[in-house]
């Protein structure tokens, strides 16, 4: 470009600079196809970004944390000037974390930034996981992506459960002690893991810089890979979008990447640091000096783990204590089943979309976001498994329910008990029934058009309200999705007589497949007759 | 799998086929296209326009003079200042000083961008197409090809030694890896099953570090107790503890219900586990006229005057006792260990 020799003027200096660049790197390549990338625009779109950015959040204030933090078990005698914990003994680690509290400027901000930061990327992971699952986003090709956020979450919740032990407090500690305690429960190798783990004897001397490095290097590093590919994949794949005029599966529709997309996306960061900044002034998270250092033999009544862990705690709350001993040996059962219950409910969800690709044996790509309402059994089950984690939540703070609303912690344990069973299967029926409710009431907005509000008499004396046709846009947004037909078993003899095999697979396939789209599980769209037949008709009120 | 073959009739028309992008007279459903663009106030109107960019500006104008904010605080508020703000309560002057003016500087250069481009950049919404993730057929046979030959230039295939060796020394080399993590920890043995106490080791009462005697053991109260020989100071202090601590509460010898209980007490004073046989916690509440003891994390309740038993909650065992008696100076002292692990269950427990 610029090594045209002849032209008098010199290119301006931020043109030689990309030239420079694009001679190395090859920039203009790269620009070229994503300067102006079309991004839609939902707001739903907007929580994979509030993950993002929180993630930056929490990576730039580690960063700081670690200027300051010691990760060391060694024991201290507090010599700050807090003045209620002077003289006591306690962890460098702790030691360290009030020194970040107390006397480095900004260093508290910072802890808290750090803290609530972390809740957030948290809870931003799970609503949008939620939204690329009730939108089925998740189709081909983005199957491999849904697993990375999925792992994302995973790891998030270990990174976040490694970050708030590393204090070493009187909280932090129960949880670790919650979780050595969980480890031995593994039958034979279970208390192999828990002298690895710590080096020994729970607390021992070694787990807080154990963690510190999984906290610091092993997990964010992983996850960084893991992000990175996500968003690489997001490029590829482009976004989804929801059906509308103009917007088909084999485009894309929205504003690019510069400026709008860029202004709006960059902009966004910077709120959302900045609405995390200000949350971090006013409301104070994980005081430590108020919890105090750990010691195995104490504790602080009304113990709870950050949010994203409130599942687990409440599997391990509502358990009944079983314990078998045979043969000299024990198995734990009270704590083993919810030890991997709690990894096989997540991991109901994260294999979702292999289970429905296979159930559809739809094999083309998707690139439109659906309607939670147009894919009635898909909803259905993830308002399902929300139900169960919702209620698990409830489970590990029931004594906080308890209290506040003067139950008995026996009634709640029951209440969870029963209801993580029932409370799913009443959410799938009622959820399916909503979404075909739903479908219902969009055939006959198609057909008869939208209520205006305004009453009309006719000739003959009846009251009738007005309806309005939709405009064609409208018309098409309610009718472009698809539907399936539902899949049927092959006639049991071939052509030629001979009896057909059917594998047991094909026939459950068949049969779950028939509980998605058959007959009562969606509502046939309306079609173009039906339409024009009521339009001429009697369509005029 | 049959479930191609019965699938793909089933598939619903690609909702694409109706995309003619125009109106199709009799398709009512079919696809008008875009919308046309609806021009915003600052698009017709130079002075909506200006009054736009000026709020930018004035936002990223808030912007560094929160920054200078930032650091003025950061110079002005000592770091140990508390001040009461309602309502908000006690709160750091430098925190609150720091976190808002930071917070504010960042919200408003967010704010400002994001209302440049939602009034100021262009919102003409365009289309890009999509092309399919899949390579087209020839892509792929090229790769393939380019696939076998490489494969077959490396012999690979041919030579089964080379890849069979190759394939041994591979899975091998981790397992230097895995045998370096052996020192992570020690091999549990007999860990689990002790701790510091042993026949003759006085209770020291963990508040006043004071051997106990009988009397100091009140009705209706919690105390508890680590054994002699064992300070704060020491290394391991955390790890014995961990096993060690005891609590003992004084109940009349007639509503012991349990009979090796009653045994295994002095004068009514039963000794047992301080920790819970749950995961773990330090068991901290007592109810003095049922002789409860109530674990605060999940819940888990012992009855102290029937062998500590578990009445309810998700722990699995009942606590352990520790058999007590008094020496010859008149303190409490243990008659052994204890007979069973304390603690949380596990595999090797029995
Ligand atoms: C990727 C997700 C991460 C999450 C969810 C997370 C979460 C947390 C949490 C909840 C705490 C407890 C803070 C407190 O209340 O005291 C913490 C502490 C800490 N984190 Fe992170 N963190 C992450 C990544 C990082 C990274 C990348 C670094 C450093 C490079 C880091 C450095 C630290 C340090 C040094 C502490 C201890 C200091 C203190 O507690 O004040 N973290 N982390
Ligand atoms: S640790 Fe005591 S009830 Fe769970």
């Amino acid at each position: 470009m610029s090594t045209v020799t002849d032209t008098k003027k010199k290119a301006p200096a931020g043109e030689r600079v990309a030239d420079w660049a694009d001679g190395r790197l090859g920039i203009y390549t790269l620009a070229k196809a994503n300067m102006r990338k079309i991004f839609p625009d939902h707001w739903s779109f907007m929580l994979g970004e509030i993950c993002l950015y929180s993630f930056i959040i929490i990576i730039l204030t580690g960063v700081y944390l670690t200027l300051f933090f010691h990760p060391s078990m060694n024991e201290v005698e507090y010599a700050g000037p807090y003045v209620p914990l002077q003289g006591q003994l306690m962890s460098e680690a702790f030691n360290s974390t009030m020194h970040i509290s107390f006397e480095v400027r900004g260093g508290l901000l910072i802890r808290q930034i750090h803290h609530w930061a972390a809740l957030i990327f948290l809870a931003g992971m799970f609503v949008h996981m939620m939204r690329v699952f009730f939108t089925g986003a998740f189709r081909k090709p983005r199957e491999i992506n849904w697993l990375f956020g999925f792992l994302l979450f995973f790891l998030g919740m270990f990174t976040g459960f490694t970050g708030y032990s590393l204090p070493d407090d009187l909280l932090s500690g129960t949880g670790v002690r919650f979780m050595q305690g969980a480890i031995l429960s593994v039958p034979v190798v279970g208390t192999y893991l828990s002298m690895f783990l710590f080096g020994g004897e729970f607390p021992g001397g070694d787990f807080v810089a154990r963690f510190y490095s999984a906290h610091v290097l092993l997990l964010p590093g992983i996850m960084l890979g893991l992000m990175v590919a996500h968003l690489i994949l997001v490029f590829v794949h482009k976004h989804t979008h929801f059906e509308g005029p103009g917007r088909t599966n084999k485009n894309v529709v929205g504003m690019p990447l510069l400026p709008v997309y860029m202004a709006k996306a960059g902009g966004f960061f910077f709120l959302v640091f900045g609405v995390i900044a200000i949350i971090a002034a006013i409301a104070s998270i994980n005081p430590i000096w108020a919890l105090g250092p750990y010691r195995p033999d104490q504790v602080s009544t009304g113990a709870q783990p950050d949010w994203y862990m409130g599942f687990a705690e409440g599997l391990i709350r509502v358990m009944p204590g079983w314990e078998i001993n045979l043969w000299g040996h024990t198995l734990v059962l009270g704590v083993f089943i919810p030890l991997v219950i709690f990894p096989a409910v997540l991991g109901a969800i994260a294999v979702y979309p292999f289970i429905e690709s296979w159930i559809t044996g739809d094999k083309r790509e998707h690139h439109i976001a659906q309607r939670p309402r147009n894919a009635p059994t898909r909803t259905a089950f993830g308002v399902a498994w929300i139900t169960a984690y919702m209620i698990m939540l409830v489970g590990g703070g029931n004594d906080l329910w308890a209290t506040h609303f003067h139950l008995s912690i026996n009634s709640i344990t029951w209440f969870v008990r029963i209801f993580f069973f029932a409370g799913p299967v009443i959410a799938f029926i009622v959820t399916k029934r909503i979404c075909l409710g739903l479908q219902r009431r969009d055939k006959d907005k198609v057909l008869h058009g939208r209520e205006s509000g305004i009453i009309k008499r006719l000739p003959h004396g009846e009251f009738v309200e007005v309806h309005e046709p939709l405009s064609q846009g409208e018309l098409h947004r309610l009718t472009a999705h698809e539907q399936y037909a539902p899949a049927e078993l092959p006639p049991a003899v071939d052509e030629n007589g001979v009896e057909r095999k059917i594998g047991r697979m094909e026939k459950l396939r068949v049969k779950l497949n028939k509980g998605y789209y058959g007959e009562d599980n969606q509502i046939a769209k309306p079609t173009v007759e039906e339409y024009k037949e009521i339009q001429s008709g009697h369509g005029h009120h | 799998m049959s479930s191609q073959e019965i699938s793909e009739e089933n598939l619903p028309a690609g909702q694409d086929t109706a995309h003619g992008a125009v109106k199709v007279a009799d398709d009512p459903f079919a696809d008008p296209g875009l919308p046309p663009h609806k021009p915003r106030i600052q698009d017709i109107d130079e002075r909506a326009a200006r009054r736009s960019e000026r709020a930018v500006a004035f936002m990223f104008t808030l912007s560094m003079l929160a920054t200078v904010g930032f650091i003025a605080s950061y110079v002005i508020f000592p770091v140990d200042k508390i001040v009461y703000i309602w309502p908000f309560g006690r709160v750091s002057a430098l925190n609150f000083a720091l976190g808002l003016t930071l917070g504010a500087a960042l919200f408003f250069i967010g704010a400002g961008a994001v209302h440049w481009a939602r009034t100021l950049m262009s919102d003409v919404e365009v289309a890009d197409e999509r092309h399919p993730i899949e390579a087209s057929p020839e892509v792929k046979a090229k790769v393939m090809a380019d696939f076998a030959a490489g494969a077959a230039e490396s012999g690979m295939g041919r030579r089964k030694l080379i890849r069979n060796t190759m394939f041994g020394a591979l899975s091998l080399v981790p397992l230097s890896g895995i045998v370096l993590l052996r020192d992570m920890g020690p091999l549990p043995e007999k860990k689990l099953r002790t701790t510091l106490w042993a026949k003759g080791k006085q209770l020291i009462n963990m508040n006043t570090h004071e051997p106990l005697r009988p009397e100091d053991v009140a009705v209706g109260s919690l105390t508890f107790a680590m054994p002699e020989g064992l300070s704060e100071h020491d290394h391991h202090f955390q790890t014995e503890i961990a096993k060690a601590a005891l609590m003992i509460v004084r109940i009349q010898p007639e509503d012991i219900k349990d009979k090796r209980e009653l045994e295994w007490s002095h004068d009514g004073i039963v000794a047992f586990s301080k920790i819970c046989t749950h995961v773990g916690c330090p068991i901290s509440l007592y109810e003095q006229q049922t002789h409860h003891v109530l674990c605060p994390c999940h819940q888990s309740t012992f009855d102290l005057s029937d062998g500590a038993r578990v009445i309810f909650g998700p722990a699995g065992h009942a606590l352990p006792q520790l058999r007590i008696g008094v020496n010859e100076k008149g303190f409490l002292e243990a008659l052994g260990d204890f007979d069973e692990p304390v603690g949380p269950a596990f595999w090797e427990r029995g």
